[in-house]
């Protein structure tokens, strides 16, 4: 009899054991958990971890330019309005700038647009200038540091260089005002001027509802190889090709305009993110500057993102290991593009696409209204909690001036 | 290979080659605006002559010399040094794992520069076969994957039934319903009702399903297929009720599929009826044939008639909140002096009003003691005695408004009912083989084939030649055969001795 017991005591346990084992590898068939250089870190809470101040700026330098048009809430460079309106709200503002770990100064540098929506940086050097002289004159903390422990959101181009024109870009620099303060900001490219050192990367804004708005069944089969819509030559700045992404996206065209496996048109269809919800590749060239929202809907969508951008810094490196979950091609590698892709194993793609499927990869990559846990205001605030504390040469010793005021292009000096 | 960028300025002239840039225009120093030196008038000219040449062309030349010039990317070329030097910036702890494999750690500057690049295109931009046959493994490899994780859990085995009998198409039908159940993913039970009589006939059926690569019951039916088509559907129903007899016998498991061997099913409709718990209805699109396209008109239709929508559709209806709440059946009223009454006599063949095949059932409700078998269903041995007739499987059920509807309710149309056949007395070739091939072969006149050389008749060429040359020959009269009993075959009894 004792024998008996034993036995059937073996197979409960192994029964059960089985059951556990078989939810795990459920679990792990449906999604991987995403840990990045930093750790497990997407998930963290900010909340705690760091205090943010908020300045009280006229509202010439945010309600006001908002209110000339508000087409500055819906296109890609919205991630500096909803930074403001999400910090004050969030239960890491604090009213006591004594308590305070870092300073954010709400200034809405993308927001001149031309009639066709773009954003025009002309004036946004002045702005950026005039903003800081009242926080050094009306607040004791930006002397204290020289900004080192202040951060800006600027979301443009090729962030603080303040172009849209990269020639320009490098030339103007980061404007000197900032060049000890954190930049949090879309541009991320290494060994570039307009990326320094201790930037937060993050994704471009793109509208939350109008994705979740088009979403189709996930039992709808992946049937397109390689998808991708957009300019491969941008015929009105740069007629003869070349000039426009490096002559990428020209390449992508050249070789790949009669393949059947790429899905490749400048025609943007009703459908687009629908089909990019039926594709397993989605390209990302770059264009002008090395990023682009298609990185973003490429997350959503659980389409693998195909980097075509030398040097590219992507958002949140440290948090998310953009090398796992995507797949980098040099630029001199383009017209070997379908070889590259063809020859990725299958279950290193169903690993990707696993990744890709974890619902804090996707929630990271959005700027939701109202904020939701592991967003990318959430990301932002870690990374920033990432950053603390400050270093010891971060705060100056009386009398002590590193920034020079006059420094940069004469018609930056002028006063906005 | 990259260009390297020789002043930062858009739209720079293509003309001017990195060697001569010194020379350009700035040799003109301190002469008055009158006289100019040699060399800008000759740039002057020669940017003249291009212009004049693009204009002759139609487009800018320039892009042409560049792809021509600088797009062989099999040459490896040195690495230009950039001209656009910019800052050197320490390693960015922000990005640990540089993408690109190159083995340098220190890199003095960018490699990324600012300018002009050569559009690199492979000189045979084509797609490699065994590329794009790895791309399709892929594709199919994550289809599979999201099927597992997305689609139906745990499949129910099908049991498609299809009754069928021996005729000119016969084969088209069932060869074509056979490559649908073969793409099927779910395991499936193929039971088929054969209506053919003693002799050769019964074994037709027999020699296609041999083909299958699923398993098959083949059910002999005691009985013919009548020629009128009013009689034709009561035969099939009763075909069908022996498959549900064998179902019910053998206490097979699974979806009950009515699957006739001329409609056509899409795949999405297997999907969709693994949801069936009891007995299930999908909407059928109709498609009635319409032999001799003058009969109909389209002026003569009446108003009624270009009302009803182009393809009717007959299934379940459902009220606002989803449930069942009747059915679109078929309206046979404006067709009916029109409508078939033999089978292959060229007219529109209509059918019932609400088809077996746009019906789904569990198996266990065909099964007798089976608890949990709901009380609205009739036992099956009482269906179908004493002469009752048995029109769609409503009949079936004491209570008809158990019926789930599927697809959508019913607004997906999941399959086609059609009726095609040949006229019932059209003979073909048994098995759809020639065999042995024909013995005289004479050359028609007036083939649409290239002319080739004569061939003696049959009888001379076997006794005068080696054996070799006789398999040559032989199988070249086979193809022969082939393309002459063509010709033959509408003038079957007659021999051509044209030559």
């Amino acid at each position: 009899m004792g024998k008996g017991s034993w036995l059937l005591a073996l197979l409960l346990l192994s029964s059960l054991l089985g059951t556990i084992s078989v939810q795990e590898l459920e679990q792990r068939h449906r999604t991987e958990r995403i840990s990045g250089s930093a750790g497990d870190v997407l998930e963290d809470d900010p909340v705690g971890r760091l205090k943010v101040f908020v300045y009280e700026l006229p509202s010439k330098y945010n309600k006001k330019i908002l209110q000339k048009d508000s087409r500055c809430l819906t296109h890609m460079f919205a991630a500096e309005i909803f930074m403001h309106r999400f910090l004050l709200y969030s239960p890491v503002r604090t009213l006591n700038p004594e308590e305070a770990d870092w300073f954010y100064t709400p200034v809405y540098t993308t927001c001149d647009l031309t009639p066709n929506g773009l954003p025009l940086p002309f004036k946004s050097p002045r702005m950026m200038r005039s903003a800081i002289q009242l926080i050094a004159s009306n607040w004791p903390y930006w002397n204290r540091s020289e900004g080192a422990d202040h951060f800006f959101v600027v979301p443009h181009d090729f962030g603080a260089c303040f172009h849209y024109q990269e020639e320009k870009a490098i030339e103007r620099g980061i404007l000197p005002l900032l060049q000890r303060a954190t930049l949090v900001q879309t541009f991320g490219q290494r060994n570039h001027v307009c990326l320094k050192e201790g930037s937060i990367i993050i994704p471009p804004y793109a509208p939350p509802q109008k994705m979740q708005a088009h979403l189709i069944p996930p039992d709808t089969p992946r049937s397109i190889f390689v998808y991708f819509r957009g300019l491969f030559y941008d015929v009105g700045n740069d007629p003869e090709g070349g000039y426009y992404a490096r002559g990428a996206r020209a390449s992508v065209w050249e070789n790949f305009k009669d393949n059947p496996l790429f899905d490749i048109s400048t025609e943007h269809p009703i459908t687009y993110y629908e089909d990019m919800q039926r594709a397993v590749f989605c390209l990302c060239p770059l264009g002008w500057a090395p990023w682009s929202p298609r990185l973003v809907e490429g997350v959503i969508f659980g389409c693998i993102p195909v980097i075509i951008a030398d040097d590219i810094v992507l958002p949140f490196a440290d948090a998310i290991p953009w090398e796992e979950i995507g797949v980098f091609v040099a630029e001199k590698d383009v017209p070997k593009l379908d070889t590259i892709l063809t020859s990725i194993p299958p279950d290193v793609i169903l690993r990707k696409q696993r990744l890709l499927a974890n619902p804090s990869m996707k929630q990271a990559m959005l700027f939701p209204q109202p904020a939701q846990p592991g967003d990318a205001f959430h990301q932002i605030l870690n990374g920033l909690a990432r950053k603390l504390p400050h270093p010891r040469n971060a705060y100056l010793k009386r009398g002590e001036k590193i920034l020079n005021w006059t420094a940069g292009p004469v018609g930056d000096l002028k006063p906005w | 290979m990259k260009l390297s960028a020789l002043q930062p300025i858009r739209r720079a002239n293509s003309f001017r080659s990195p060697s001569s840039a010194p020379l350009d225009g700035g040799a003109a120093p301190s002469d008055g605006p009158l006289f100019r030196s040699p060399t800008a008038i000759f740039w002057l000219l020669l940017h003249a002559i291009c212009c004049l040449v693009s204009l002759a062309l139609g487009f800018r030349f320039s892009r042409l010399l560049f792809l021509l010039l600088f797009s062989p990317s099999s040459s490896p070329s040195p690495p230009s040094p950039p001209v656009l030097l910019l800052h050197r910036r320490p390693d960015l702890p922000l990005s640990p794992h540089p993408p690109t494999p190159f083995a340098t750690p220190n890199a003095t500057g960018s490699r990324v520069v600012v300018g002009r690049h050569g559009i690199l295109v492979r000189p045979w931009p084509h797609p490699n076969p065994t590329e794009v046959m790895r791309a399709q493994r892929i594709l199919d490899c994550v289809q599979r994957e999201q099927r597992l994780q997305y689609g139906v859990k745990n499949p129910r085995p099908l049991l498609v039934v299809t009754p069928t009998y021996p005729r000119t198409f016969q084969a088209l039908h069932l060869t074509g319903l056979l490559h649908s159940l073969q793409l099927i993913p779910y395991p499936l039970t193929w039971l088929v009702v054969d209506a053919a009589g003693v002799g050769a006939a019964s074994n037709e059926t027999a020699a296609l399903l041999a083909r299958s690569r699923v398993p098959v019951l083949h059910i002999r039916f005691s009985g013919r297929m009548p020629l009128r088509w009013s009689d034709r559907h009561r035969t099939e129903a009763r075909m069908r009720l022996q498959a549900l007899r064998v179902i019910k016998e053998r206490r097979l498991e699974g979806v009950v599929v009515f699957a006739d061997d001329s409609n056509v099913h899409s795949m999405e409709l297997f999907d969709e009826i693994q949801k069936v718990k009891w007995m299930g209805a999908v909407s059928v699109g109709i498609v009635a044939h319409s032999g001799n396209p003058g009969m109909v008109a389209p002026q003569q239709l009446s108003k009624e008639e270009e009302e009803n929508s182009p393809v009717p559709v007959q299934g379940p209806a459902c009220n606002s909140s989803g449930q069942l709440a009747g059915w679109h059946t078929f309206n046979s009223l404006p067709y009916v002096n029109k409508s078939a009454t033999f089978i292959g006599d060229g007219a529109m063949v209509l059918p019932q009003k609400l088809e077996w095949a746009g019906f789904v059932l569990n198996s266990k409700l065909l099964w007798e003691e089976e608890e949990g078998k709901p009380d609205w269903v009739r036992n099956l041995d009482e269906v179908g005695v004493n002469g009752e007739e048995i029109e769609s499987p409503l009949d079936l059920l004491k209570d008809a408004s158990f019926v789930e509807p599927l697809g959508n309710c019913g607004k997906k149309v999941l399959l086609w009912w059609l009726r095609v056949e040949a006229r019932y007395d059209s003979k073909f070739p048994a098995g759809w083989v020639i065999d042995p091939p024909l013995e005289i072969i004479v050359p028609a006149k007036r083939t649409p084939w290239p002319h080739a050389p004569p061939e003696l008749p049959s009888g001379k060429v076997a006794t005068s030649q080696d054996p070799l040359e006789k398999r040559s020959s032989k199988t070249g009269r086979s193809s022969r055969s082939r393309r002459s009993s063509r010709n033959k075959r509408k003038r079957e009894p007659q021999i051509d001795t044209h030559i």
